[in-house]
């Protein structure tokens, strides 16, 4: 799906559109604490989170972990200091009225996967 | 690379280990190799903010086939490091769990995301951790499940 098949999805608005014309939302993580979103497992594909967290940390997990795009549910407004954040960074920002669980559905509902593992569920292997 | 960590400095959480993924990057190391460390100092950075008693130091070292982080504080030191390092167990303060904080993932992430781990512990003297994050450069095999 594309940002705005996202956003129409949630009944959201792209608040930021990033630097990537081409990117897909293909897979999503949800949470609202920061260690559960670095629990993700380190692997090729890009999560795009879903997250009520609105503060220049989250963009910080964002940027760590190569996350394609942020969606904030529960109608929270970001502060201008995360929204800049994004626009440096390129990654895209969407916000919607929705709650958490309701956003998710819907995505899953339109066709987003979840994102294939957290670092915690992943056999560790060694190279 | 080394950077002072202040005790209670929520405001620039994250920030040093934002650049050491980026500086990382930049000096050639591969993405997934980059995102590890990120993740290891970011919860590294993090403990140091909302648990240590007068901040902290963390520090990276890029070697040729890994990169070296150390946490490093003076206390107050953990009592029960199994404890500790049990899945979702916290002991965050109610103002760093508003933010975000204290999933009782922290140390567990950066066990995960390392490929050893060692943790010291003294109570009062302080609690130092050292991972190595092997690099996965391209060419090698890689780590991930069904290697798509």
């Amino acid at each position: 799906m594309t940002l705005d098949d996202v956003a129409k999805a949630i009944e959201g608005a792209v608040l930021v559109r990033g630097n990537r014309q081409d990117l897909r939302v293909e897979r999503a993580f949800a949470a609202d604490l920061l260690s559960d979103v670095l629990s993700l497992a380190c692997n090729d594909e890009r999560t795009t989170l879903v997250t009520g967290m609105v503060n220049p940390q989250v963009m910080r997990v964002a940027e760590i972990l190569s996350i394609a795009a942020v969606i904030i549910v529960r109608g929270k407004v970001p502060p201008q200091s995360m929204v800049e954040y994004a626009e440096d960074l390129g990654i895209p920002l969407i916000t919607t009225r929705k709650t958490m669980f309701e956003t998710c559905g819907l995505m899953y509902a339109s066709g987003v996967a979840a994102c294939r593992a957290t670092a915690a569920s992943e056999p560790r292997s060694r190279p | 690379m080394t950077f002072h960590i202040r005790a209670g400095d929520v405001e620039h959480g994250g920030s040093a280990s934002a650049q050491i993924k980026n500086e990382l990057m930049k000096a050639g190391v591969d993405e997934l190799t980059a995102r590890r460390a990120g993740i290891v100092a970011f919860e590294g950075e993090m403990n140091l903010i909302v648990y240590s008693a007068d901040g902290g130091t963390l520090s990276v070292e890029v070697e040729r086939d890994a990169i070296l982080i150390e946490v490093h504080d003076t206390g107050p030191g953990i009592e029960d490091i199994d404890l500790a390092m049990t899945p979702g167990y916290s002991t965050a303060p109610e103002w760093a769990t508003d933010l975000g904080f204290g999933a009782g993932m922290g140390l567990v992430n950066m066990q995960a995301n390392s490929d050893t781990f060692e943790i010291e512990s003294k109570l009062g003297e302080g609690t130092t951790i050292r991972c190595r994050v092997d690099r996965w450069a391209s060419g090698r095999t890689s780590r991930e499940e069904g290697g798509s």
